[in-house]
């Protein structure tokens, strides 16, 4: 019951502040950029309201396609401290590619990392390793409006393991 | 359904702690204090023990040693019952005595600290509190006791601020953001989901944190209220939005977003939610954290090939590089103070947590553990926690700043990671 309350106060506070914002939003050119700043304030899934690069991620394929995508190697692993597409890596990719290029679907790429090393360094190394197979997809025909790059960092391994053999599970870009 | 596992949620956590508390190294010379259990009223029982709680508080900084309970010749409640030559022949410093009583809200106590070889009270005080607050009293007595002999603030009423991890069934996790008194007791669950939630961050006041989670299955900074509940997202841009870091005087945050081609350093205004765009690179730009003048930032930089701790200007966007010892330094965090640094540091594959002296660039590393990352300093300087592997589990560990004090903080659920020590409270 508390909680319920709670909620709703959440939600009275959040359109109060709705409100507030979208009369003193200041867009300012450059390097400064407040459109984005309401997002969010609405307590919905995926806020949205102008995220360019979130729109039309709909992820909803057809059934057939990911029966088709079961068949393929849809994760791809990475060497230690690179995000360079092993020869293994990209064999695999094309076969994706090929299958990609006859849909319309959008791709979601999610990268991770190893558990060495900082956790906000490593998100920034599995956004790498996600945006070099995003590149590779483009240079062979996907555009780039059907691809979203996510990065988990260190956060969602693979393997809960300690060592190299779970630590190169973990290195790797998931296509979803 | 929600609300009984909340239900279901509080339950648990009232009924064991997460986090326990394992010394594993003390200083060389530990000042020896006895702490005798208060006396109280006929017919009050204290839900906790004061000066159980303010031995514990003491003996957690290392520079104290209590003297144990049943070796004391006598358990003294006021100042004539106290006899200085029992104590000296015992080898005991210091003295505290005490006393209890009920108010009509809840407790209050008074104490009294003796200086056993000039045969002196050098300090007597009184705290009171709510009927929940009795382990506020405690730590404020050890704050004034700390600070009477170490001429150093007292940091023992502090809260913290940690993530848990807990595997569920296949790679399925279970993510908690905790808050808990700074030896672990009272942890509250602030949120619980199947995505993940990292660094934490308070704000200067300590009433609102920041933090990132995936909960929309992006990442997204999210700014909390602790004593409304209320949340907000605040950023939720294509890509990272992440390392949020609260300016000292609490107008800005600093963070992390890739919305225009890779990870960059930005600064948000608080109050009109405009960003500015402080570092422009092609590198991985990550990790901020401000100076104490609210005017410049360090962060972790790959611009040189391997990360290491770089210092920039807000205003001017001028970058200056801090660190040169080591192919990895990364997740810098400034001392109160400004004078230095801690930070992950590897060697020969191993990542220790450092301290680097900005004046002379001089490097000690603290810790001996291999996997250790995301180093929180007390708002006093005297001791850091920061994230490590203990038997394959993550668990939380402190070091004090000269590294003669350690002690490990484990959980009994899951894996715990990203500590976040808050500023002072009162």
């Amino acid at each position: 019951m508390k909680n319920k309350n709670l909620q709703m106060l959440g939600v009275v506070f959040s359109a109060v502040l709705l409100a507030a914002c979208s009369s003193t939003d200041v867009e300012e050119g450059g390097e400064v950029n407040s459109g984005q700043s309401l997002s969010g304030f609405d307590g919905s899934v995926s806020g949205g309201s102008g995220a360019a690069g979130a729109q039309g991620f709909e992820q909803n394929e057809p059934a057939a396609e990911e029966e088709q995508m079961a068949d393929l190697n849809s994760v791809f692993y990475f060497e230690f401290d690179s995000s360079s597409l092993t020869a293994d890596a990209r064999a695999d990719l094309d076969a994706q590619i090929d299958r990609l290029r006859d849909s319309v679907g959008t791709i979601r790429l999610e990268g991770h990392a190893d558990e060495r090393g900082t956790r906000e360094y490593n998100i920034a190394l599995g956004e790498r390793r996600a945006q070099a197979v995003a590149d590779y997809m483009v240079l062979n025909g996907i555009s780039r409006y059907r691809i979203e790059t996510v990065s988990y960092g260190e956060e969602r391994p693979l393997s809960f393991g300690q060592g190299e053999s779970a630590w190169s599970e973990n290195r790797r870009v998931e296509l979803k | 359904m929600r609300i009984f596992i909340a239900c279901l949620l509080l339950f648990t956590s009232l009924a064991r702690a997460e986090l326990t508390i394992e010394i594993t190294r003390g200083s060389d010379k530990p000042v020896s204090i006895a702490i005798v259990p208060f006396g109280w009223e006929k017919g009050v029982a204290l839900p906790d023990d004061i000066a159980g709680i303010v031995s514990s508080d003491l003996h957690r900084s290392g520079q104290f040693e209590p003297f144990k309970r049943e070796d004391m010749l006598s358990q003294p409640k006021t100042d004539a019952e106290v006899f200085y030559r029992d104590w000296r022949a015992l080898g005991v410093d210091y003295l505290v005595i005490g006393q209890t009583k009920a108010t009509e809200t809840g407790y209050a106590a008074n104490y009294a600290l003796f200086d056993v070889n000039q045969q002196r009270k050098i300090m007597s005080g009184d705290e009171s509190g709510g009927r929940s607050n009795v382990r506020d009293i405690a730590h404020a007595i050890s704050d004034r006791i700390y600070e009477k002999i170490t001429n150093i603030k007292g940091a023992f009423g502090t809260k913290l601020l940690y993530v848990s991890a807990r595997r569920l069934e296949g790679n399925a996790q279970m993510f908690r953001l905790v808050m808990s008194d700074i030896d672990g007791a009272r942890e509250k669950v602030l949120l619980e989901q199947r995505e993940p939630i990292l660094t934490p961050s308070w704000s200067p006041n300590g009433k609102i944190i920041a933090y990132v989670s995936f909960e929309t299955t992006r990442p997204g900074v999210y700014l909390h209220n602790l004593e409304t509940g209320q949340r907000i997202q605040l950023t939720n841009y294509p890509g990272i939005n992440g390392s949020p870091a609260w300016s000292p005087d609490g107008k800005s945050l600093a963070m992390v977003l890739s919305k225009d081609g890779n990870p960059e350093i930005y600064v948000m205004d608080i109050k009109s939610q405009v960003l500015r765009r402080v570092t422009n690179h092609f590198a991985i730009d990550t990790e901020p954290d401000w100076m104490e003048d609210s005017k410049s930032l360090i962060f972790t930089s790959d611009r040189g090939g391997k990360p290491q701790i770089y210092k920039v200007d807000v205003a001017t966007g001028r970058v200056q590089r801090l660190t040169f010892e080591g192919d990895y330094n990364a997740r810098g965090r400034v001392l109160a103070g400004g004078q230095g640094i801690v930070m992950v540091h590897r060697v020969d594959g191993k990542f220790h947590i450092a301290v680097q002296d900005l004046k002379r660039g001089r490097v000690s590393i603290l810790t001996e553990t291999t996997l250790d990352e995301s180093p929180s300093m007390a708002p006093n300087n005297s001791i850091l926690l920061y994230a490590t592997k203990y038997n394959g589990r993550g668990v939380l560990a402190a070091v004090s700043i000269d590294g003669n004090v350690q002690y490990r903080l484990p959980s009994e659920y899951g894996d715990v990671r990203e500590p976040a020590w808050s500023p002072f409270l009162r």
